[in-house]
């Protein structure tokens, strides 16, 4: 950071929304329900599909967020 | 038995024979000398974004995926969708770690993570551990493909004596063995687009048109039963299923990236750029998983293994017969023959890849590093083909002769030693403050252990830890990955001190670690 660059693959603050990912997705008793369901399926399998699309825009916001 | 489905046999050929021929065709795509060893084994790095979202796609979501995880979901329910959270946490370690993996191999020509270890550890015994750890996990994964491809043989209505029963498996070894030989990791990759495209639509296809036909996904879990609607509430003085639901999602995801097959999948993108934008382009594939776990779901809605007709499936090929079941009871025989051939053609892609990667392990690391010192690139390269096809036929004759369960069984201790080489490759790529002995010693210990637990368990994924009446149920390899930690954090300092064989001179010098 000395010759203001910065450092490839440095420390970058928006890798705290991979931690949230993880935390999210890690805890299972935050999605183990049926209720409520969605088109008839139960919370426990399509919530766990949405996080697929938001562990995807995350990422993307992320990469947006750190690509030079 | 059943009989020959000929309609869908037609298709399924079809598609086979398209495939083997871009197989072939593919040596000239993207044309590069096949006599080195980089561009047969890695493509020559010249493959984008696009292409590398393929060839990841295709190579980290196997036909054995396909077949399992629906079939984990038919047989055990909700913690059969685990798939899904493993499948999205190793994303963040794709984006994190490997780009930086991906700049030293590129710039120092490493084409194995074995290479890594070699260059930054400067221990051929560490870096041969890591490479020998890579061949024995992988051999029963390639084992699993062609497990794949007889069930969905079988499911065509291909069966017969012994020989004769096997004999679509060897025809479908033999091609997947000469277009990998002769064109390399350009084969898998064309390959990878058409099966990618065909797994989409069956996907897509299935979930659409089978619950219609059961009435919709209401009637399909209200016909579940509870206990495998959701995960078992843990009971007093245990985390239950939601420890085994986590840990299993986490180790899986931190195992995944140090099989050979997905290095060698990495290191063939053309930029750093190109795994950072596929790491948020890839979840397109964990939807897929998770709509293809539900269809186990939906064969145990439908009943699928109490069907007469498909008892004899169900007798040989267990609950990985229920896709397939529910595909040919669901849907047209053409319609069938397409999904087969998606699953057929998906087993084909990681197949090559793997035995690419092994080949490049067994050539780089244990040919040159312990038998020929100074080989030409020419024979590098020769070495290589010849050890994909040993590695192949290897395969073949442990699906023929052994039982299907002892390749599963392989394969469940495969992914507990592979993630014992964490250490050394992807905290590597950070620091080089390990030192390479203590990094050996925990890698024997994770792997004794592991094999004792698992052993312990039954030959099954979680150990019940136990911690002062407290019960852990959890995967093994994540444990032993702790355990292995461990050690390493503890005998590090105390060999360093000693000053026991630090080697002077690093590989990788200006690769920015960080101590």
């Amino acid at each position: 950071m000395i010759d203001g660059k910065k450092r490839p693959n440095g420390w970058s603050w928006w890798y705290l929304l991979f931690v949230a990912q993880y935390a999210v997705t890690l805890w299972p008793p935050l999605y183990n329900r049926a209720d409520p369901y969605l088109f008839g399926i139960p919370f426990f399998y399509w919530s766990q599909l949405a996080f697929v699309f938001a562990g995807a825009t995350l990422t993307a916001i992320v990469y947006f967020m750190t690509e030079e | 038995m059943q009989h020959i489905n000929w309609t869908a046999l037609t298709v399924f050929l079809s598609l086979f024979a398209f495939i083997t021929w871009l197989g072939f065709a593919s040596a000239h795509w993207r044309k590069g000398d096949l006599d080195l060893l980089h561009e047969w084994g890695l493509g020559g790095r010249r493959f984008g974004t696009i292409v590398t979202w393929f060839l990841v796609g295709g190579d980290l979501y196997t036909a054995y995926t396909f077949i399992a995880v629906p079939a984990l979901a038919f047989g055990a329910g909700a913690i059969a969708f685990f798939a899904v959270p493993y499948t999205i946490i190793i994303y963040p370690i794709l984006f994190l770690v490997f780009p930086r993996m991906w700049r030293i191999c590129h710039k120092h020509g490493y084409i194995t993570a074995s290479d890594f270890v070699r260059g930054r550890f400067g221990n051929r015994w560490l870096a041969l551990a890591v490479a020998v750890t890579g061949l024995v996990a992988t051999m029963p994964y390639i084992a699993l493909q062609l497990v794949g491809i007889q069930v969905v043989v079988g499911a065509l209505g291909l069966s017969g004596d012994a020989l004769m029963g096997d004999l679509p498996l060897v025809i479908a070894f033999l091609v997947l063995a000469a277009f990998t030989y002769s064109s390399g990791l350009r084969a898998p990759a064309s390959i990878a687009i058409v099966k990618d495209i065909l797994i989409y639509v069956t996907a897509v296809a299935a979930v659409i048109v089978i619950p219609l036909k059961l009435g919709g996904f209401g009637k399909v879990f209200a016909a579940l039963p509870p206990e495998k609607l959701l995960l078992a509430l843990p009971g007093p003085g245990t985390t239950g299923a939601y420890g085994a639901y986590a840990t299993l999602a986490l180790g899986s995801a931190l195992a995944l990236f140090l099989y050979p097959h997905v290095m060698t999948a990495i290191l063939s993108a053309s930029s750093d750029h190109a795994i950072r934008r596929n790491a948020a382009m890839l979840p397109g594939y964990s939807f897929m998983l998770g709509l293809l776990a539900l269809i186990g779901f939906f064969a145990l809605a439908a009943n699928i293994s109490g069907l007469s007709q498909y008892a004899a499936g169900f007798k040989q090929f267990g609950t990985n017969f229920a896709v397939p079941a529910l595909i040919l009871d669901s849907f047209p025989s053409w319609f069938a023959g397409i999904a087969f051939a998606a699953i057929g053609i998906g087993a084909l892609v990681p197949a090559a890849i793997m035995s690419i990667a092994a080949a490049n392990l067994y050539t780089r690391n244990i040919h040159r590093e312990f038998i020929n010192k100074n080989p030409t690139a020419k024979q590098e390269s020769q070495i290589a083909k010849y050890v994909s096809l040993i590695v192949k036929f290897g395969a073949l004759i442990f699906v023929i002769f052994a039982p299907t369960q002892y390749a599963i069984q392989l394969q469940l201790l495969g992914g507990i030693w592979m993630i014992q080489t964490l250490p050394a490759v992807m905290l590597g790529i950070y620091t080089r403050w390990f030192n390479a002995w203590a990094l050996l010693i925990g890698w024997i210990t994770g792997i004794v252990a592991g094999t004792w637990m698992a052993l312990a368990a039954n030959l099954t994924p979680t150990y019940p830890l136990t911690i002062g009446g407290f019960v852990f149920p959890g995967y093994t390899a994540f444990y032993t990955l702790i355990l292995n930690l461990a050690i390493v954090l503890v005998l590090t300092p105390l060999f360093n001190a000693m000053s026991l064989a630090r080697p002077a001179a690093d590989g990788t010098p200006a690769d920015g670690h960080w101590t």
